[in-house]
């Protein structure tokens, strides 16, 4: 891990754990209703301030908590063109199976690229810090398999060329 | 150092419990259900279940002397269960309100009890004998959003409620005819229904999740979510208070407090341990947590063994230790924690209910 990745990924960590006390909530704007209230944005008192955190202009987590849910979203580093269009499908591949990531919400957040919903449900089920660690590892694993992916495209890329060219030799 | 009584009930989130008063019987709030868990040997056998609440249970309370139960849920209902040869006897309460109900807590005097609502308000629930039901009159004055949580001053009058609003109040909840005219506290001296005796705000007003008077009903402590707790000493009717003591913390917020006694308050909550804090008028601090790290019951880390680790890596593709389990008693948030027996006005032991479905019993 590369210095200046660890002390991000650390911030990013206890910024979650805090984030994530979540408690049952029922919405105090519809009758019987129970919702994530940062999606229904219907009490504004039942919101906290939104954080980001930052590693440089490109790569950065937006963490919105509110008392019974947390939205968390993720801008994956593109530093080209290629980048730029191998993210926008494997982002489009994971939110299409949204549901069996659980904690995935379908849509991103406007100015990122993937974006998690936990709610208090979420973290009554699963195991708190387990959740914040299925996240740091999926910015962890994200960054490598993106460039593992260029790489690949890369060769592929050159083969192909190569043997195309090759009856023109 | 006693070591703490744990019982494993089941994997639900647990959002209130109370023992009665000979401690033989156990009520908890699972989902749409109350359980009742009798004492047998050792453990609790579940004995029997108070189904009526179609969502969510949000609080339950068994009164000490009558053995009355009231429940409440985000169904915007209360029940009131008498026990009868047929077994518990359901009493629909009118609550009158039309968002979910947050928490129930019975009068000391028992005649009474006060609901907190997302509907902004407080019913303050009697028995009203002519019609033979439960009726409430509605404390509605300065609350702002969701009542999260109610507590009863000693004298039964005067009521605490804190609120998402980030304020505790102090409010009388005077019913004619049901309660005896309360001698003057350092509160207030006259208080008809809904007199605001103490509104109360910490610096960041964070939602208030807990608060309780002093076992003398002369301070009241309050917990937010700005992971501090607040201690506020009243200087006499009509006076500004003598004391707000504002403790900041560096644990996760606490959701639940209990007096241990005048100068004693456990607190539990997103840490899934109970911290004891100590002070006076002078000041309060935190005096530690109430587990010792080195429990006997605790798995101490052993030495990896190579077929340990490769069995690890096969199994679940990692390699080192599990860290699946936590180092406390309680593997996720402590919900409540009320006081389980008490020796004159000291509360020896206290029970903890959490979302990972267990029950706790510690030794102060």
């Amino acid at each position: 891990m590369s210095q200046s990745l660890r002390p991000y990924l650390q911030c990013v960590r206890s910024s979650l754990t805090a984030a994530l006390s979540l408690s049952n909530f029922a919405s105090q704007a519809s009758e019987r209703h129970n919702v994530p209230e940062i999606e229904a944005a219907s009490s504004p008192e039942v919101i906290l301030n939104p954080l980001t955190v930052s590693r440089n202009e490109n790569e950065r987590v937006y963490i919105e908590p509110s008392i019974n849910s947390v939205r968390i979203s993720i801008n994956i580093k593109q530093a080209d063109e290629i980048e730029h269009i191998l993210v926008h499908k494997f982002t489009r591949f994971l939110t299409q199976r949204a549901e069996s990531f659980y904690i995935m919400r379908r849509k991103p957040v406007k100015g990122y690229d993937i974006s998690f919903l936990v709610t208090n449900f979420h973290t009554e089920e699963m195991l708190k810090h387990k959740l914040v660690d299925f996240i740091i590892q999926f910015m962890e694993e994200v960054d490598k398999e993106i460039s593992e992916m260029k790489l690949f495209l890369n060769a592929r890329a050159r083969f192909v060329a190569e043997s195309f060219l090759t009856p023109f030799d | 150092m006693v070591a703490p009584e744990v019982h494993h009930l089941f994997h639900h989130p647990i959002a209130d419990h109370s023992f009665s008063a000979d401690r033989q019987t156990l009520a908890v709030a699972r989902e749409n259900n109350v359980d009742l868990y009798a004492k047998s040997g050792s453990g609790f056998k579940l004995q029997d279940e108070l189904t009526g609440h179609d969502k969510t249970v949000t609080g339950v309370d068994i009164a000490p002397r009558s053995g009355k139960i009231v429940t409440c849920s985000q169904d915007r209902n209360a029940y009131v269960w008498e026990p009868s040869p047929q077994g518990w006897k359901p009493t629909l309460v009118l609550l009158r309100i039309n968002r979910a109900a947050t928490c129930v807590r019975w009068a000391p005097s028992e005649t009474k009890f006060a609901v907190g609502s997302g509907a902004r308000l407080i019913p303050v629930c009697y028995f009203e004998e002519e019609d033979n039901w439960w009726v409430s009159k509605h404390i509605k004055k300065p609350i702002r959003s969701t009542v999260t949580c109610v507590a009863w001053h000693p004298n039964s009058v005067l009521l605490a409620a804190g609120s998402t609003d980030g304020h505790a109040r102090v409010l009388s909840s005077f019913v004619k005819g049901v309660d005896e005219r309360p001698e003057a506290s350092a509160w207030g001296e006259r208080l008809p229904f809904n007199t605001v005796c103490g509104e109360f705000l910490n610096n960041t007003a964070g939602w208030v999740h807990s608060v309780a008077f002093s076992p003398s009903g002369n301070a009241l402590a309050f917990a937010s979510h700005d992971s501090t707790l607040t201690v506020v000493y009243p200087g006499g009717p009509d006076q500004p208070p003598n004391a707000i003591l504002s403790i900041s913390t560096q644990v996760l917020p606490f959701m639940s407090i209990v007096w241990s006694n005048e100068s004693e308050i456990i607190a539990a909550g997103y840490n899934c341990e109970a911290y004891r804090l100590q002070g006076s008028e002078q000041g309060w601090q935190l005096a530690g947590s109430l587990e010792s790290k080195g429990r006997p019951g605790l798995t101490e880390q052993r030495e990896e063994s190579a077929l340990n680790m490769f069995r690890q890596m096969d199994l679940k593709g990692k390699s080192g230790t599990d860290d699946t389990k936590l180092k406390t008693v309680h593997q996720n948030t402590i919900n409540t924690i009320r006081s389980f027996q008490e020796s004159g006005s000291d509360v020896t032991k206290i029970s903890s209910t959490g979302v990972d479905g267990r029950v706790v019993i510690w030794s102060l």
